[in-house]
């Protein structure tokens, strides 16, 4: 049985062979000596006879030592040893001595004075003998030699094989691939597709996009830096602006520190990797947007959801993992613990109720990455995002840059748009005021409901009632679209996808 | 010297055999025996010397002493005997889970501090052939820097990836970019799937399409999320991804995100992609044993730390025989190898449809910022409607499409001059000189000899630090990596060569490596060829007599 499974195991086949035919050898001794010994009233109690029980016999040929050597020697007594003390135990000693002075393969001085087995013993144990050495040199049984394929057959299966196209086809009519192309710049008017049309769908809340200060100071960053930095920051890709604009960050929202990233979806998808890794536990908000999502897939740790905005479910869900790590303190003494929520939710359009999060941070010691696209430079009096629109200081600190590096004529716009964003702070009240008058206005149109927060520069208009799939949904609030023709239609179109 | 032979069946037992009778120098300037029964069209000559067993050892003892020294010296932080740098945590955080483990950090706090003064070095000019270095200090170690507010004027560029030197600022060239700028301000403000298609981006797309010669093409705001969004889109559960085991960071992230299960084959190693690939069609999926849905090979044209040049003609071939599909990241080599600059498929003379993906960034030899995807026009339907890019990710801002177009429009010769074509020959020509002297000098580095690509091997931990410090005081700014980037014994300098460098800047660099080569015992190559220059070009003559 050994030999024959020996394939599931790593030691080589002969170890098993060596193995098994010791068994089988110590079985048969065992087998002769119950039958015919004397030795067995006579009992060994020895100390130890137990380890090596004919060592103390051996001893007196041989000495102990020399003996042991001989033992250790040979891998299959050990074995032996390990299964069948006690067969040992009971065994004839000349007649063990000689067994495994010729498994051993020594040729030492035996000394037989003590021999006195009859000659059916030594016939039977040289058969024995015999067969664990052909055992020892025939030539093994291999399971796989039978499932092994024949280089043809493997020929055959890859011949067969037929994959899957790359892509599958995409209809024509698709709405993704009937792009919306925008020509010039798409500022509160906006040309599509030859039509001018009033600007409701771009994420360009301050109006910053054509200002000419910003304009002319990535004019003047063009002028000296060219446009690419052809480097990540570690090898030369850090510009002066790109210091001068983390520092302005972290000044302007009153951190320690700040990092930047050269792309806004990248920023979230790969910090939340950089501080969480395989085995941590992360509690996110249901509406998470995208990018958070790919960033938790990326850091592969342990993933939460919690209801929207819920914080019953999210202290639901603490209190379970406080009573897991109770159950294991060592490991919840390594597991970082995370919170991730938006500080206005892209995909619902409000705000995250930060007071209770901070709360719940310091009772259960959590940490708390807060994704701020939409609400930097929208919410609060100075335009600080949600932390300032909550009066919260300071969240946490430092952070670390991983990420090829952001053209500077793009940094310098960034710095420019920060002076602005710092000398005019009634920007931001403008927008809200903006804000509230739209979220008024959009109230009680039959059919679609408005939901989010009324400072929320980001408005959804959700259909009351689906018309069964979501198909239809799109179709409708699309016909919606063209009869409005106004571009804010895309953003609905997403909230439904959502 | 480990030659890579093209390891075509026919003329593979013969040569292999060559190679262990040949003493190595002939096979070190073989140029004229691969191309009998191979795809190649032209020698393909990649240089990967062994490192030598004493330079090993000594490389891990020079780790071995750092740790040791770490270790001491953790120690005596813990005790209050050192001022501890490390960020502390905030008073009310103090019994939270610490945010970094004490040992992750290990490395960094231990080894990468005593010389982390040589990354992340600001710069305050354009990245051309020559650049500007803000000047800084350390008070502490290296744990903080403080600038000095003085500039290091003019220092020799051989850091940035900026190939064909469209990294300027002259009015003359940026005129279109000026232009674009203040008709359409910096931002987008949408993704491509809203309203954040321009009519620049089509132009450029088109015009991408064109210079590749596939059907259709699809750029993104960012390259390393060119990689990592959209292979995603293409694979999935059920399909397996076969990455060379080099793969940059972004095809690796990719590749997880998928979920797709990955398979790594030895760097740009042929018999191990195509065992790979046999077993994969043969046994099917691991524990289901259903075949595959599809397998995608993930390859780069050059590798970005090794300098070597992917074997196409052979991949191509594999892919064809199992039925693969490829997907080749042209980070690097789109713009830098071919006659005009297309790319690894025009080095080899290849038709762009034998790869199914082609991907590329413009941050490198463009001087711009984004990424493309390119190929047939199933294909670029398929990651409009579908790429995770395409619908969450902002699109790229109008000022960086132009650049690329007009470094794109100059390359085809579309703007009327041949300047284009000249860069692409100038940096041929910088780079084999480059590397021909680096060789004659002694210096063990690896790569093709085509590829601008240069990395110089340091080995030994502690000469990354005096060899970027060393080549700053004479002037000259160069990439250094280590562990992790690199195997931990094969830390080294990195050079990339642009057309924008002269030959004095080139001579000027040469001279400073020859001196510093000395002064640090860094000319460890066992087949440097020195002492006669004029038998370089001949191949056969040991064997004639």
């Amino acid at each position: 049985l050994l030999v024959r499974n020996c394939h599931f195991c790593v030691f080589p086949r002969w170890c098993f062979k060596l193995l098994s035919g010791n068994i089988f050898f110590s079985l048969c001794c065992l087998w002769f000596s119950a039958s015919t010994d004397q030795e067995l009233s006579r009992g060994d109690s020895d100390e130890s006879s137990l380890w090596f029980p004919s060592s103390a016999k051996l001893g007196r040929w041989k000495g102990n030592s020399r003996a042991l050597e001989y033992n250790w020697g040979i891998p299959g007594i050990v074995y032996a040893q390990k299964f069948g003390v006690q067969f040992y135990s009971v065994l004839n000693v000349n007649r063990s001595h000689q067994k495994l002075l010729i498994l051993g393969n020594f040729s030492t001085e035996l000394n037989t004075e003590h021999t006195n087995a009859p000659a059916y013993h030594l016939i039977l144990e040289g058969i024995l003998i015999l067969w664990i050495i052909r055992l020892l040199f025939s030539k093994t049984y291999k399971l796989q030699e039978r499932s092994d394929l024949t280089p043809k057959e493997k020929e055959e299966l890859i011949e067969e094989w037929q994959p899957e196209p790359l892509v599958p086809p995409v209809s024509k009519d698709h709405p993704a691939l009937n792009y919306n192309i925008v020509s010039g710049p798409p500022t509160h008017k906006i040309t599509v597709n030859d039509k001018e049309c009033i600007n409701f769908a771009s994420f360009n809340f301050l109006g910053l996009l054509d200002n000419e200060k910003v304009k002319n100071a990535a004019q003047a960053s063009l002028k000296k830096y060219g446009v690419g930095t052809c480097g990540p920051r570690g090898f030369y890709g850090t510009f002066d602006v790109h210091l001068e604009l983390e520092e302005r960050l972290a000044k302007f929202m009153r951190t320690e520190e700040a990092i930047i990233y050269s792309y806004g979806f990248a920023t979230i998808a790969s910090a939340i990797p950089a501080y969480s890794k395989r085995g941590d536990i992360v509690f996110v908000d249901e509406a998470a947007c995208f990018a958070i999502q790919k960033g938790l897939q990326a850091s592969r740790s342990n993933i939460k959801l919690f209801k929207h905005n819920d914080m019953v479910d999210l202290e639901r869900l603490l209190k379970e993992q406080e009573s897991e790590d109770q159950k294991n303190p060592r490991k919840a003494r390594v597991t970082r613990r995370f919170i991730v929520v938006e500080g206005l939710y892209m995909n619902t359009g409000d705000v995250c109720p930060l007071p209770e999060l901070i709360k719940l941070k310091y009772k259960y010691k959590v940490r708390i990455f807060l994704e701020e696209s939409l609400s930097f430079g929208v919410l609060g009096e100075h335009g600080r995002g949600i932390t300032e629109h909550f009066g919260i200081n300071r969240l946490s600190g430092q952070g670390y840059c991983f990420s090829a590096s952001l053209p500077p004529l793009l940094a310098a716009a960034a710095i420019e748009a920060l002076n602005i964003m710092e000398d005019n702070p009634d920007i931001f009240q403008t927008l809200q005021g903006k804000c509230k008058r739209i979220h008024r206005a959009l109230q009680g149109i039959s059919g679609l409901k408005l939901v989010g927060e009324s400072f929320s520069p980001a408005l959804h208009l959700q259909l009351e009632e689906s018309c069964g799939s979501r198909e239809n949904d799109v179709k409708l609030l699309k016909r919606v679209v063209d009869y409005v023709s106004v571009p804010i239609v895309f953003k609905i179109h997403c909230c439904l996808l959502i | 010297v480990v030659v890579k032979t093209p390891a075509i069946e026919d003329i593979g037992a013969e040569r292999r055999e060559n190679e262990d009778i040949c003493s190595v120098s002939v096979l070190y300037f073989q140029k004229n025996g691969v191309s009998n029964g191979s795809p190649y069209k032209k020698p393909f000559i990649e240089h990967f010397e062994r490192t030598p067993m004493y330079v090993a050892v000594l490389t891990f003892l020079g780790f071995g002493v750092g740790t040791i020294f770490g270790y001491l010296r953790d120690f005596m932080r813990a005790w209050g005997l050192e001022k501890r740098n490390v960020a502390a945590e905030r008073e009310q955080q103090k019994d939270f889970v610490p945010l970094y483990q004490d040992f992750e950090n290990f490395y960094t706090r231990n080894l990468y501090m005593r010389i982390r003064d040589n990354w992340n070095r600001p710069i305050c000019s354009v990245p051309g052939p020559q650049f500007d270095l803000m000047e800084r200090v350390t008070d502490d170690y290296n744990w903080t820097f403080r600038l000095t507010g003085r500039t290091i004027k003019n220092v020799i560029n051989m850091g940035s990836y900026n190939y064909l030197g469209f990294a300027e600022t002259d009015a003359n060239a940026l005129k279109t970019v000026t232009k674009e700028l203040q008709k359409y301000g910096t931002g987008i403000c949408s993704t491509r799937q809203e309203m954040g298609t321009l009519d620049k981006h089509i132009e450029l797309e088109k015009l991408v399409a064109r210079f590749l010669g596939v059907e259709d093409a699809m750029v993104f705001g960012m390259g390393f999320a060119t990689n990592s969004m959209n292979i995603p889109a293409l694979v999935g559960k059920g399909c397996l991804i076969l990455s060379d085991e080099l793969n940059h960071a972004s095809l690796v992230l990719g590749a997880r995100l998928s979920g797709a299960t990955i398979r790594i084959f030895k760097h740009n190693n042929m018999q191990s992609l195509e065992s790979l690939l046999k077993d994969a069609i043969i046994y099917g999926q691991p524990r289901s044993r259903r075949a595959w849905r599809k397998i995608i090979i993930l390859v780069e044209g050059i590798y970005s730390m090794e300098g070597s040049i992917v074997r196409l003609p052979e991949i191509v071939s594999l892919k064809k025989k199992y039925k693969a599909y490829l997907y080749l990241d042209e980070a690097h080599s789109i713009g830098a190898v071919g006659a005009t600059g297309r790319g690894v498929v025009e080095y080899f003379g290849m038709n762009p449809d034998d790869v199914d993906v082609l991907m590329g960034t413009f941050t490198k030899s463009f001087g711009a910022a984004g990424g493309y995807i390119a190929g047939k026009k199933d294909l670029v339907d398929f990651l409009r409607t579908h790429s995770h890019s395409a619908v969450y990710a902002t699109s790229m801002c109008p000022p960086v499409a132009e650049q690329i177009i007009r470094a794109m429009k100059c390359l085809m010769g579309l703007d009327g001059t041949t300047q284009g074509l000249q860069r692409v020959h100038q940096l041929g020509k910088n780079t084999r000189y480059f590397r021909r002297r680096l060789h004659e000098m002694g210096f063990i580095i690896y790569g093709n000899d085509d590829s601008p690509v240069v990395p110089l091997l340091l080995f030994m931990p502690g000469k990354i630090g005096a060899f970027a410090r060393r080549m700053l005081e004479k002037n000259i700014g160069v990439v250094v990596v280590g562990f992790p980037a690199t195997p931990i014994t094969e830390s080294r300098a990195r050079f990339c060569v642009s057309a924008a460098h002269t030959r004095e800047m080139l001579d000027t660099v040469l001279k400073a490596l020859d001196e510093l080569g000395d002064f640090l015992q860094l000319k460890y190559s066992r087949y440097s060829k020195s002492a006669h220059p004029e038998l370089y070009e001949e191949t056969r003559f040991e064997l004639e007599d």
